[in-house]
């Protein structure tokens, strides 16, 4: 009787330990989850956006139809983008066409004064750092993740309960760093 | 973070912090108590009655107990709705300062907690502080002069080093910590002026000194430690919480890098603190830990030195700018 208690003693500690682990782990997955999305939140909020700075812009720079075509081309792309690689290289485009479409209105005085122009930079300029905030958030989360599941002994729970590995958002070269922001 | 691991991350430093922050709250509540039962127990040997040395130990811990859970319960669940107040802060929503919330929605989302409450102080002082318990109920305050006075990156910088104190618990703990050290003032306070007022009119405490020497003894050693404890027990509470908040200064700077990636910002916001000299008001002792810079270091200023520096709540600006310089490297 004594052994026989013993042993399912020793089992209910195991079961819950496997599901301390198991929970915990989950948690993380959920979270790092979560800070994928958020990026997805940010993207959608700057696609938005644009189409009201391009009309604005339409007004004062009557002689930059070839740049605001190009922004109204490449944020066709980034919404038709499919897949994290084909993603990351569209959005990387169109944040290189808005930030031609800030430069080149330095030159025209009038459109900088206007009210609704600066609104709509400086909110494209926090979505942009949000996307980039958003990139970061999600690349620590993912790194904690991928760390949880990899030590001993959560990766035994890990490969029982198929807790994949998660990607980074790699950002294509290190002055990405910096770039997320338009501000001058 | 030199001198670190490689491989510790700002969340290790977290569970540290949340560790420490337990053990120290343990040990000022054990203080608390001790004081407690040896201050009613020298009252009581003062007043006469040595024979209820025992049962004035039990009172006067068990009501510094209550008296400390009541006190940090307050302090826990109202505080920061009481230092808001004090110190002027008025709640806006977006359209006053849209640039303001983008900043601090921005490093929300880089911290991954919920967007604190945003709080605007009508003062020409250069200041900011956070509240909040915990990430769910933060809230950030700055002054109108600190707001006009930040670029942009710079208002990035300010703003990343208060969310870094929300999200390390730093100020649940600083508040509690006050708490605690404010009780043990107070307890010694008002055990030196029942000494003083005893010493006036000693009514009834002549008939214990016939006594055998047996108590005489065992009076004499509660009087000398309960005296030793109201002398050294407020400035080691003292010195212990200085000393941890100048360490979590230095944490919620780099946290902020961490947040921002872009040391310039905060250098160059603290340049700007350091600058300015106008004084804040509806800043006191007990809300200065809260603060980006010490609002009250401009008085110590005047006298033509710093204050004393085991009593400094935050580390001198130009030993943070160094090592946010170091972190450049």
């Amino acid at each position: 009787m004594i052994p026989m208690l013993v042993i399912l003693g020793i089992v209910v500690v195991l079961a819950i330990w496997v599901i301390s682990i198991f929970n915990r782990l989950t948690r993380r997955r959920i979270t790092a989850n979560g800070a994928w999305s958020d990026i997805d939140v940010q993207l959608k909020r700057r696609y938005n956006l644009i189409p009201n700075l391009v009309e604005t812009v339409k007004g004062y720079a009557t002689h930059e139809k070839e740049t605001l075509e190009s922004v109204i081309k490449a944020r066709q792309t980034a919404i038709d983008a499919s897949g994290v690689q084909q993603q990351a290289q569209a959005e990387n485009m169109l944040t290189g066409t808005l930030r031609q479409l800030f430069a080149l209105s330095e030159s025209y005085p009038d459109l900088k004064a206007n009210q609704n122009f600066m609104q709509l930079q400086e909110e494209l300029t926090s979505t942009e750092n949000k996307i980039g905030f958003s990139r970061q958030h999600y690349n620590n989360t993912a790194a904690q993740y991928n760390q949880a599941i990899a030590v001993f002994p959560n990766n035994v729970i890990a490969g029982m309960f198929n807790f994949g590995e998660m990607d980074f958002f790699e950002l294509d070269d290190d002055a990405q760093r910096e770039a997320p922001k338009v501000s001058f | 973070m030199r001198g670190l691991p490689a491989n510790v991350t700002f969340l290790d430093l977290i569970r540290r912090n949340k560790r420490k922050s337990v053990v120290l709250m343990v040990g000022m509540g054990l203080l608390v108590v001790v004081l407690g039962a040896a201050l009613a127990a020298a009252i009581t040997v003062y007043g006469g009655g040595a024979e209820a040395l025992v049962p004035a130990l039990v009172l006067g811990a068990a009501v510094a107990a209550v008296i400390a859970v009541i006190a940090c319960l307050w302090s826990f669940y109202g505080g920061s709705q009481a230092i808001l107040r004090m110190s002027g802060a008025r709640p806006i929503d977006k359209a006053h300062d849209p640039q303001l919330f983008n900043v601090v929605e921005e490093l929300a989302i880089a911290a991954g907690i919920p967007m604190p409450k945003v709080f605007l102080i009508q003062d020409d002082a250069v200041n900011a502080f956070a509240t909040g318990r915990d990430p769910a109920h933060g809230a950030v305050a700055i002054t109108t002069g600190l707001r006009h006075r930040l670029s942009r990156d710079e208002l990035a910088g300010v703003m990343a080093h208060e969310l870094s104190h929300i999200r390390n618990y730093d100020i649940r703990f600083a508040m509690l910590m006050a708490t605690m050290v404010g009780l043990i003032v107070f307890a010694c306070d008002a055990f030196w002026r029942v000494m003083w007022y005893g010493s006036w009119h000693g009514t009834g405490r002549r008939s214990a000194r016939g006594g055998d020497r047996g108590s005489g003894i065992v009076i004499l050693v509660v009087m000398v430690i309960a005296v030793l404890l109201a002398i050294l027990a407020p400035a080691l509470a003292m010195l212990i919480r200085f000393a941890v908040s100048r360490q979590r200064e230095y944490l919620a700077d780099a946290g902020a890098v961490e947040l921002t990636r872009y040391p310039q910002g905060l250098i160059g916001a603290l340049e700007k603190l350091g600058a300015s000299t106008t004084p804040l008001r509806g800043a006191n002792r007990a809300t200065a830990h809260l603060y980006v810079v010490n609002p009250l270091r401009n008085a110590a200023k005047g006298k033509g030195h710093e204050a004393s520096s085991v009593f400094r709540t935050h580390p001198p600006l130009h030993e943070r700018i160094a090592r946010l310089h170091a972190l450049m490297q």
